[in-house]
């Protein structure tokens, strides 16, 4: 007997369960998470030595987890700045996991560690789909990567929220436009701020760590357009929906009766109610 | 190519379900995916048919519905489809501070069709109308 049965779930739930999870025990010990993406290259190493240097100074605790598809020369450089430093080799996965990060952080991450910064696979593509359980999530951009990177990945730029532009000590040799960059940042993701860095150069450093700070401190952070979908049946809000109601044998319509849903099913039509972002994404 | 994570993350789910509701085989996943949602629907379907390999999936079929992208703003009447690469802000006033993102994001299971009993239990082929 064939059927149809709804299951109305959301294909990342179980992520999105492990990533809150990973939040709260987190947030109760006085963690705060930032999940960093970039394309390959785009000097997300670079600046994060200088800023887990400035952490060090400041006397704030601070640790970084990196993760590449092979190779350990990341956590090579980081490890130099003192702090405790990881390298997860993903064997080839374009992406990180809540699941696969609250593993690494098992017995490795120190009690007082008040900032983990999590340098995610250099992909623009894959971890913008997955939450990680962080408070701030910045996305990076070189100068030398063209004004209309936003655009070409705009779901990882539309869920940001901070966009940190590096090397800009060589944007003139490489004509960056800044205000088209800015322009293309604001079309998919309104409000964000943009901040400019260099890592060689010393611009905006501390910005990032600033930010961080804040989060941690509770301070309310950039919600994006795109994260604020009113409706429960995407992914990413900060609340489970994994609502998953099977029809048992009493709703079996039998062979001759096949059910497939119309338009009623269809929930793209107007709520007046938005869902409270407590963690957007 | 986060889409075998995904195709997985779905055969996962329907394998679950389909137990719990002692299926004997599934013949399709109705998928909604939104096109904000980061996902490649050639490339998902590529990578369903592998990961379905082996399990109470294997030989299903997948059906993806697309949702169209949809924003609002509260100071403006109307909706616009946002498009892509999307314009979030709104096209009337220009302003972004009140808007709302109505669709877009969906990456969900809707529905599975399975046969129902235990392996190897069936009594008649089904209906061209079933399949």
């Amino acid at each position: 007997m064939c059927r149809v049965v709804d299951l109305r779930q959301a294909v990342l739930a179980k992520n999105d369960v492990a990533a809150q999870v990973l939040r709260a025990e987190l947030t109760a010990r006085g963690t705060t998470v930032v999940n960093l993406l970039s394309s390959p290259g785009s000097g997300k190493t670079a600046l994060l030595e200088r800023e887990l240097l400035l952490a060090r100074e400041r006397g704030v605790a601070v640790a970084a987890l990196t993760a590449d598809l092979a190779t350990e020369n990341d956590a090579v450089r980081l490890a130099r700045s003192g702090v405790p430093v990881k390298q997860v080799l993903t064997d080839g996965l374009c992406h990180l996991e809540a699941g696969m990060l609250g593993r690494h952080l098992d017995g490795w991450l120190p009690e007082d560690t008040r900032l983990l910064f999590v340098e995610n696979v250099g992909n623009l593509v894959c971890p913008a789909t997955y939450d990680l359980g962080e408070s701030l999530r910045v996305v990076l951009a070189s100068v030398t990567e063209g004004e209309d990177k936003p655009l070409k990945y705009p779901t990882a730029f539309g869920l940001a929220q901070l966009v940190v532009v590096t090397k800009t000590d060589i944007a003139r040799a490489v004509e960056f436009d800044e205000d088209a960059f800015r322009a293309h940042v604001q079309q998919v993701n309104p409000g964000v701020e943009v901040v400019l860095t260099s890592a060689r150069a010393g611009e905006g450093l501390g910005v990032l760590l600033d930010r961080a700070l804040a989060a941690g401190a509770g301070a309310a952070t950039h919600t994006p357009v795109m994260a604020r979908q009113q409706q429960s049946h995407g992914h990413g809000h900060g609340h489970d929906h994994g609502h998953d109601h099977v029809h048992g044998p009493d709703h079996d319509h039998g062979p001759d009766h096949d059910h497939v849903h119309g338009p009623d099913h269809d929930h793209d039509h107007d709520h007046p109610h938005v869902q409270p972002a407590a963690q957007s994404r | 190519m986060h889409e075998m994570s995904i195709a997985m993350a779905v055969v996962g789910q329907v394998e679950e379900a389909a137990r719990a509701g002692g299926a004997r085989a599934v013949t399709s996943v109705r998928l909604r995916v939104g096109e904000l949602a980061g996902v490649v629907p050639d490339a998902l379907a590529f990578c369903f048919e592998l990961a379905c390999a082996g399990t109470v999936l294997d030989g299903a079929s997948l059906v993806t519905e697309s949702v169209t992208a949809r924003a609002r703003c509260g100071s403006c009447p109307g909706t616009w489809a946002v498009g892509m690469p999307p314009e979030l802000c709104c096209p009337g006033c220009g302003r972004a501070t009140d808007v709302e993102l109505l669709s877009g994001r969906e990456l969900e299971i809707l529905s599975v069709r399975w046969e129902d009993g235990p392996a190897g239990a069936r009594t008649r082929e089904p209906i061209p109308e079933e399949a």
